[in-house]
C-alpha cells in the first residue's frame, strides 16, 4: 500500500541514562552501549532520513548526553537540513558541551521534569541530586537563549503539582510545556498502581491545563496528553501506523513507534541491512497497521476511525491480547471492561514503591 | 490577555522557529519546536514579510499593494493567521 513519506524521526542513540524513571519508555529488556550503532552510521540514518522526507529530528535516548559523539551527531543532523530536537534530562550537559551543541546549530531542547522539588523528583528520577543538576542545565539553557520545551510527565504522584510545574515552565523561559500523563508500556506497566491518577486527580489536571492555557496565551503553549484510561476515546496513535513518524533504536532497528517491540509478531527491519526507504515503504512491520484496511468492528464502521486509527496497537496487545483489536481504552471496545478492571485494581493497590528502570547490561 | 498585532507592531519569529523548503514534498514549511506546518500560499506570502523590520501595517499594506485586494480584508485574513501562531509563540513582537 501507498504512503506518504514520514515527517519525524526519534532516534534512541542510546539507551544509558543516569536517571531510573520508573515509566521510562525504554524497552524492559535493555540494548547496552555495544550494541548501539556508531557515528558514522548514524549520520548516515540521518542523511537518509533527510533524502526520504523527515523534516524534524528527535534525538533521544535514554539520555542521549551518554553519547560521547553527541556534538558531531547533532552538527550532522544539523548539515542533513533536519530540525533537530534533543529530548534529555539535562544531565552530563555542561556548559562547554552546551556551547558545541549550539555552536553546531541545535535548534530545540526538550528537557524532562520529574517533579518541582528535588525530594520528589529524585525520588521519581532514581537519581541523588538529579534535580539541582537539571536546574543548573535549566539556567544554562535560559542564559544562552536555546529554545526549550519542558516535558512533565505526570502522575499520581505529581499530579497534584501541576500549578507549580507551570509556573516553573514559565519561570525557566519555556515557551512550550508538555503535560504528558503516563501512558502504559513497557516499564510503566510495573508501576502501574504506583502511577495511575485518580480520577479526581485528572479532571483537577484538565481545568487547571484549560485555566492556564487562557492565561498565559501567548507566552507558554501547552500539550496535554491526559491520562487515557479515564478517556472516552483512545489516542490516535503517531497520527497513523506507518504514516508520520518513526522510531530508530540504538541497534538500527526502525520501529513504527516507540512501543512496537512489545508486539511479538512483528519483526524490525535494521538500518545495517536495509535503507531506511525500504524499511517505511515495503518492511512488514511498517505495513502491518498502515491505514484503515485492516480495522476491526467496531472500528471498521466508526466515523472516527480517520481520527485515532483505533487507537494504540501496543495497548491492544497489552489489554486486549491482540495487536490487531480495538484499542481497549475505547468505549466501545468489547474488551473495555479490562481498562474498568485495571482502573478498580490500580487505584486500591496500597502506595509501595517504584521499580526503577534498570541499567542496561555491561559488556565484560 | 489579547494577541492582536496593532499597525506599529512589529512580529518576528523568534529563534527555534523558522521556514524551510521541502524538497521532498514540495512548497514551504515552517518548523517550530516539535511541529512541521505546510504553508499555503498566503501563509507563505505572509511569513516571507516578516523580516523583524517591518511592522504588522507595512506587512498588510504590502500585501494589499502586491494583490491588488482591499486593505481591510487583508487585515483581517493576517491578523487571524498571526494571532494563531502567537498563540503557539511561533511568532512574537518585539518589544
Ligand atoms: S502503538 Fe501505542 S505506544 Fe506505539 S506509538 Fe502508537 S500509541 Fe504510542
Ligand atoms: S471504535 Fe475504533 S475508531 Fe471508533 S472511537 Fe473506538 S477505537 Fe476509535
Amino acid at each position: 500500500m501507498s504512503a506518504p513519506p514520514p515527517i519525524a524521526m526519534l532516534a534512541e542513540l542510546t539507551h544509558r541514562c543516569p536517571l531510573a524513571c520508573p515509566y521510562c519508555s525504554n524497552p524492559v529488556a535493555l540494548l547496552g552501549k555495544d550494541a548501539e550503532l556508531d557515528t558514522d552510521t548514524w549520520l548516515d540514518v540521518f542523511r537518509q532520513a533527510a533524502d526520504l522526507g523527515v523534516l524534524q529530528l528527535h534525538l533521544s535516548g535514554g539520555e542521549p548526553a551518554s553519547r560521547p559523539d553527541l556534538v558531531d551527531l547533532t552538527a550532522g543532523a544539523v548539515q542533513a537540513g533536519l530540525y533537530t530536537n534533543l529530548i534529555t534530562s539535562g544531565i552530563g550537559l555542561t556548559p562547554k558541551r552546551l556551547d558545541a551543541l549550539e555552536a553546531a546549530g541545535l535548534d530545540h531542547i526538550q528537557l524532562s521534569m520529574q517533579g518541582t522539588t528535588a525530594a520528589l523528583a529524585d525520588w521519581i528520577g532514581g537519581y541523588k541530586g538529579g534535580f539541582d543538576r537539571k536546574m543548573k542545565v535549566a539556567a544554562e539553557i535560559k542564559e544562552r537563549g536555546i529554545p526549550l520545551t519542558l516535558n512533565a510527565v505526570m502522575h499520581r504522584h505529581n499530579l497534584d503539582d501541576l500549578e507549580r510545574t507551570i509556573e516553573m515552565a514559565v519561570d525557566l523561559g519555556a515557551r512550550r510545556l508538555e503535560v504528558a500523563c503516563v501512558q502504559f508500556h513497557g516499564w510503566a506497566t510495573k508501576n502501574r498502581g504506583m502511577l495511575l491518577p485518580t480520577r479526581e486527580q485528572t479532571l483537577a489536571a484538565k481545568r487547571i491545563v484549560a485555566e492556564a492555557q487562557v492565561r498565559l496565551r501567548g507566552v507558554l503553549a501547552f500539550d496535554f496528553v491526559p491520562p487515557d484510561y479515564y478517556a472516552d476515546f483512545p489516542k490516535a496513535c503517531m497520527g497513523g501506523w506507518g504514516s508520520a513518524g518513526l522510531n530508530v533504536v540504538p541497534d538500527g532497528r526502525v520501529l513504527p513507534c516507540h512501543a512496537a517491540e512489545s508486539i511479538p509478531h512483528l519483526e524490525f527491519e535494521t538500518v545495517r541491512a536495509r535503507s531506511l526507504k525500504e524499511i517505511w515503504y515495503d518492511s512488514a512491520a511498517f505495513n502491518a497497521y498502515r491505514g484503515t484496511d485492516w480495522l476491526p468492528e467496531p472500528c471498521a464502521g466508526c466515523e472516527r476511525k480517520e481520527i485515532d486509527f483505533g487507537g494504540c496497537r501496543c495497548q491492544a496487545m497489552a489489554l486486549a491480547g491482540d495487536a490487531a483489536a480495538t484499542d481497549p481504552v475505547c468505549r466501545k471496545s468489547p474488551m473495555h471492561g479490562v481498562v474498568t478492571q485495571l482502573l478498580a485494581d490500580s487505584l486500591a493497590e496500597q502506595v509501595g514503591d517504584f521499580t526503577y528502570r534498570a541499567a542496561p547490561a555491561r559488556q565484560v | 490577555m489579547t494577541l492582536d498585532l496593532a499597525a506599529e507592531d512589529v512580529p518576528y519569529l523568534p529563534r527555534g522557529v523558522r521556514l524551510t523548503t521541502d524538497r521532498v514534498r514540495g512548497g514551504t514549511v515552517l518548523l517550530a519546536p516539535e511541529k512541521a506546518v505546510t504553508l499555503d500560499a498566503i501563509g507563505e506570502a505572509i511569513l516571507s514579510r516578516v523580516t523583524g523590520a517591518a511592522s504588522f501595517g507595512e506587512i498588510v499594506a504590502d500585501l494589499a499593494a502586491t494583490y491588488d485586494a482591499p486593505v481591510d480584508q487583508i487585515q483581517g485574513d493576517v491578523q487571524t493567521f498571526m494571532v494563531g501562531l502567537r498563540a503557539r509563540v511561533f511568532l512574537l513582537v518585539k518589544p
